[in-house]
């Protein structure tokens, strides 16, 4: 009786491998960026004139030769805002679109020029003559640290009594451990294209995570209300959290060229420029004290960060809370204190970056673990599954919350043994005994990332669906697309929800005119959030479908089945198409919004409690690599990855999240390294400088699974789980290889305090100091 | 301004530039082939190949005008009609492509490795040659599997469509 086809027998199912939704454009070169869309007669392009000090004061700025330039039709400044000249995303009321009397980093925007050509705009900016008055700058989180520029009051967590407990336990150590930044390098650059409408009206092309939030800060920049501006996203070229708040300022400088010449106007910032001007992960210093038994069970643990905030707050304060979140990392802590200070320094604001600090907070535990199975003589394994999250629930994190979701037990002793982690360490051991120039290492480091945004209200999504009387639907919601296949998840979503092809479904470009009010398609929440509104947006129409058949048909609205293109109307049979058109005649309204709210979350940022995340995400990995000790060069020989994206709603796409999470994390922790000069000018300010990991830096043998037994215990969209951000933890496992590597380069006599990232010559540092300490024994 | 003329995918393209114009404008902006992309302006990332009498070459810097009477293929030339060329074909199948700017860059590079080696290099090799192509968001493990899966597809003699 039964002979219908399974639902994923049809391509939109979801749970599918299906490809990218754009792959066809992508490979011939059809898919339009901001940048490569039609330009419009007299558009105008845009060049920004930036501080070359860190921290001035603008005694004058002297744009006269740059406005009589060839080809500038205006140049502008603070005075031409009409509304406020403020960009921050938290209305801090601290990132002025172009600076007024000070400057408080080298590469800030000072003013703008709008030329009939980008050639134009660029010579004609470097006539400017600014005069600045020099002000100490504070550069170094050290030196901010010690001036105590703390830009906003750090909360803390606090669990049990961590100083007695630490005190109380039969080992103790303690240490600091510095953790870089990170350029995001999206490869498509920040970019942004308004074209003035009638009245007050502005339409701005944005390559950005956050339409909405550009949307409300250009209006407020412009003096309108948000329903004057619409922002618009089809995709971008790569986000990575750095097209979270900084597109804000492109769009509000290209608006204002537009509403003060009337014409259209883009400006695309060149590399350099970008990497000069915009902000990037923040660095952190990480001290910590633990106190452990002699099975290496941490009692009590106290962390103490410090975040590079650079010169402004923008998200730092998330940010810092985010790593605070995630100091305790996989690892139940009975007592347990955290604080991170969030310090200002005349640099580049530091912003969001794929894993919004949560990286950062879990690099001093793993480093912690390291060390405490050093000193105990231990597989370093044995002391992190001796610590993880207890399946049972029973555990509490430093702020209150059970984790009552933990598989790190059972994957992280999957991933042992898929990996033969232990017959390798063993190896590895011996054959380092042999080598003396090569020294390799073995790490395995599980992650768990907390899935939500822990600003609660941000938990919201909307979406729109229209299904056309030919049965064709367009979808849109406010999730944008930046490659890492969010479009394809929700059209498969949608697709299964009226049992249709997914090629039926028309995927549309984001815009705050269709769905408003939206989160920035962040913190990985993106599918969980929009998937759930689309689905919620497409349940509301099915429902008024299944009614209008099931009156028409004079049977039980339950008896309406969608399925593989065809509706069951009892025993009757019509295809969507058919269904729509006789909906549509009957007068039933075939769109809908739909809308989604995060159940369950809360949390009480003063008393450092609550229920922040919804749930947790895991993974863990194996990375084996291998040292020369006499370059300090390092090269990933194999990485096993074993990730829990719940139940996948496109295990293609979340392997591609996986593996490009991955060695993005390995690039932060091994080669990316951001230097400024004791000016405060950025050197690394281009990929010849600033090293991103090529298809060479990639390990020979790379075996990612994604965690079979994985199913999400939360009701989220098909029980999948967010999997944009946690993979790139899982390079942690590089970063403790590398130290178990440079341990090796000591005989094994002294544990080497390596700092992130671990270039060469800070493996060699690293090597040298602990081979002193190791001589002084 | 002086004038350029040159072969873009196989039809006669001219026009006036100044001296200094780069082959990556000339393209987007006075041919509107805006497939090939511009990642780091600086010869860094590979997003702007494009290929120059066979060649794969960095649009971004090349001028217009030393590719004056030559033959340039772009990624907008690579099908046949809907038929895609095999490169392009084993990107789509592969998930070789996350947000896809780097793509065209990428299966340029791919294509004139295949060419320049006359068949599919080891994997060790193709690795390293793609090295002037980044890639932000992919760990390139499909990006090989796509260059392989695509160098077998490339009839012998075929190559390159070119
Ligand atoms: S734009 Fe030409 S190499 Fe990057
Ligand atoms: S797919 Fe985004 S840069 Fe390669």
């Amino acid at each position: 009786m039964n002979e219908r086809p399974t639902p994923s027998a049809h391509k939109g199912a979801v749970h599918r491998p299906v490809i990218h939704d754009s792959a066809e454009r992508h490979v011939t070169g059809s898919a339009l960026y901001v940048d490569d869309m039609p330009e419009l007669p007299g558009t105008l392009h845009i060049h920004v004139g930036m501080s070359e000090r860190a921290h001035a004061r603008l005694r004058a700025i002297d744009l006269q030769s740059v406005r009589t330039a060839p080809g500038v039709v205006a140049v502008l400044t603070a005075g031409d805002i009409p509304g406020v000249n403020d960009v921050s995303p938290v209305h801090a009321g601290d990132d002025p679109i172009f600076a007024e009397d000070i400057v408080e980093y080298a590469g800030q925007p000072i003013f703008a020029v709008a030329a009939e050509t980008l050639q134009a705009a660029r010579n004609a900016a470097r006539l400017a003559r600014i005069d600045y008055e020099e002000l100490p700058a504070i550069i170094t989180l050290d030196e901010a640290l010690a001036a105590a520029t703390d830009l906003a009051p750090a909360p803390e967590l606090r669990l049990g009594d961590p100083d007695a407990a630490i005190s109380a336990s039969p080992h103790r150590l303690s240490g600091t451990l510095h953790v870089g930044g990170q350029d995001h390098f999206y490869l498509e650059g920040q970019v942004a294209y308004a074209i003035p409408g009638e009245g007050a009206d502005m339409l701005v092309h944005a390559s950005t995570q956050h339409p909405s939030e550009v949307q409300h800060l250009v209006g407020c920049m412009l003096g309108v209300p948000d329903h004057a501006v619409t922002v618009e996203v089809r995709r971008m070229g790569g986000g990575f959290g750095g097209k979270e708040s900084q597109p804000a300022l492109i769009a509000a400088i290209a608006a204002l060229a537009a509403r003060r010449t009337g014409r259209p106007a883009k400006l695309r910032l060149d590399r350099d420029d970008d990497m000069v001007m915009t902000g990037k992960r923040h660095d952190f210093r990480l001290d910590y004290e633990l106190g452990y038994d002699a099975d290496g069970r941490i009692q009590g643990a106290r962390f103490e960060f410090a975040a590079r905030c650079g010169r402004s707050l923008d998200l730092s304060n998330a940010i810092a809370d985010r790593a605070m979140f995630h100091a305790d990392n996989a690892y139940a802590l009975p007592n347990a204190y955290v604080h991170a200070r969030r310090m200002k320094t005349h640099t580049v604001s530091n912003t969001a970056f794929r894993g919004f600090g949560g990286p950062q907070g879990m690099m001093a535990i793993e480093r912690a673990i390291d060390e405490i199975a050093f000193a105990l003589g231990r597989d370093p394994l044995e002391v992190r599954r001796a610590n993880v999250y207890p399946a049972d629930g029973s555990a509490l994190t430093p702020y209150h919350m059970a984790v009552t979701d933990s598989v790190l037990d059972e994957l992280t002793e999957e991933l042992a043994a898929s990996s033969d982690y232990r017959t390798r360490r063993a190896a590895i051991r011996a054959s380092n005994a042999e080598s003396t120039a090569i020294k390799r290492g073995i790490a395995l480091t599980p992650v768990k990332f907390g899935i939500s945004f822990t600003t609660t209200h941000l938990n919201q999504a909307g979406a729109l669906v229209h299904v056309y009387k030919d049965g064709s639907v367009h979808l849109n919601h406010g999730g944008t697309e930046m490659g890492q296949g969010l479009f394809v998840k929700v059209g498969q979503v949608v697709a299964e929800a009226f049992g249709i092809e997914l090629d039926q479904v028309k995927i549309t470009a984001t815009t705050t005119a269709k769905v408003p009010n939206t989160s920035a398609t962040a913190a990985s929440a993106g599918s969980d959030l929009n998937g759930m509104a689309a689905a919620a947006a497409a349940q509301t129409i099915k429902a008024r479908l299944a009614a209008f058949a099931a009156k028409k048909h004079n049977i039980a609205e339950e008896h309406v089945v969608f399925e593989a293109g065809r509706v069951r109307i009892g025993n009757q049979e019509m295809s969507f198409a058919e269904l729509a058109h006789q909906a549509w005649m009957g007068r039933v309204s075939l769109s809908s919004t739909g809308f989604y709210a995060t159940p369950d979350i809360h949390y009480d940022r003063a008393t450092g409690r609550g229920r922040p995340f919804y749930y947790f995400a895991y993974g863990a990995a194996v990375s084996e690599v291998a040292i020369d000790t006499l370059t300090g060069e390092t090269r990933l020989l194999r990485v096993d990855i074993l990730h829990d994206a719940g139940r996948s709603l496109n295990p293609a796409i979340d392997m591609g999240q996986i593996e490009g999470g991955f060695i993005q994390g390995l690039g932060w922790l091994t080669s990316e390294e951001l230097w400024w000069n004791d000016e405060g000018r950025l050197r690394t300010h281009a990929p010849s400088t600033y090293k991103i990991p090529t298809a060479n830096d990639r390990p020979d043998d790379m075996r990612i699974a994604i965690w079979a037994k994985g199913e999400n215990r939360e009701p989220t969209i098909h029980r999948s789980k967010a999997v944009g951000e946690p993979p790139l933890m899982l390079a942690i496992s590089a970063f403790s290889a590398i130290t178990d590597a440079a341990c090796a380069a000591t005989g094994y006599r002294a544990f080497p305090r390596l700092d992130a990232p671990a270039t060469p010559e800070r493996i060699l540092m690293a090597i040298r100091e602990a081979t002193g300490r190791a001589g002084k024994k | 301004m002086t004038s350029v003329s040159m072969t873009v995918n196989g039809k006669p393209a001219s026009g006036e530039v100044e001296p200094r114009t780069l082959l990556v404008d000339f393209l987007r902006e006075h041919l509107r082939l805006t497939g090939t992309h511009v990642g780091c302006d600086t010869s860094q990332c590979g997003a702007c190949v494009v290929h120059v009498d066979g060649t794969a070459v960095k649009s971004c810097t090349t001028l217009a005008l030393q590719c004056e009477g030559a033959d340039v293929l772009t990624i907008e030339g690579l099908a046949q009609g809907d038929q895609l060329h095999p490169m392009q074909e084993a990107f789509r199948e592969h998930h070789a492509l996350q947000c896809g700017f780097c793509t065209p860059g990428m299966i340029m590079s791919a294509i004139d490795i295949i060419n320049r080696h006359g068949g599919v290099p080891d994997e060790t090799t193709i690795r390293h040659e793609l090295e002037g192509n980044l890639c932000r968001c992919t760990g390139y493990h499909n990006i090989v599997k796509a260059v392989i899966a695509g160098g077998e597809a490339m009839a012998p003699g075929r190559a390159a469509a070119e």
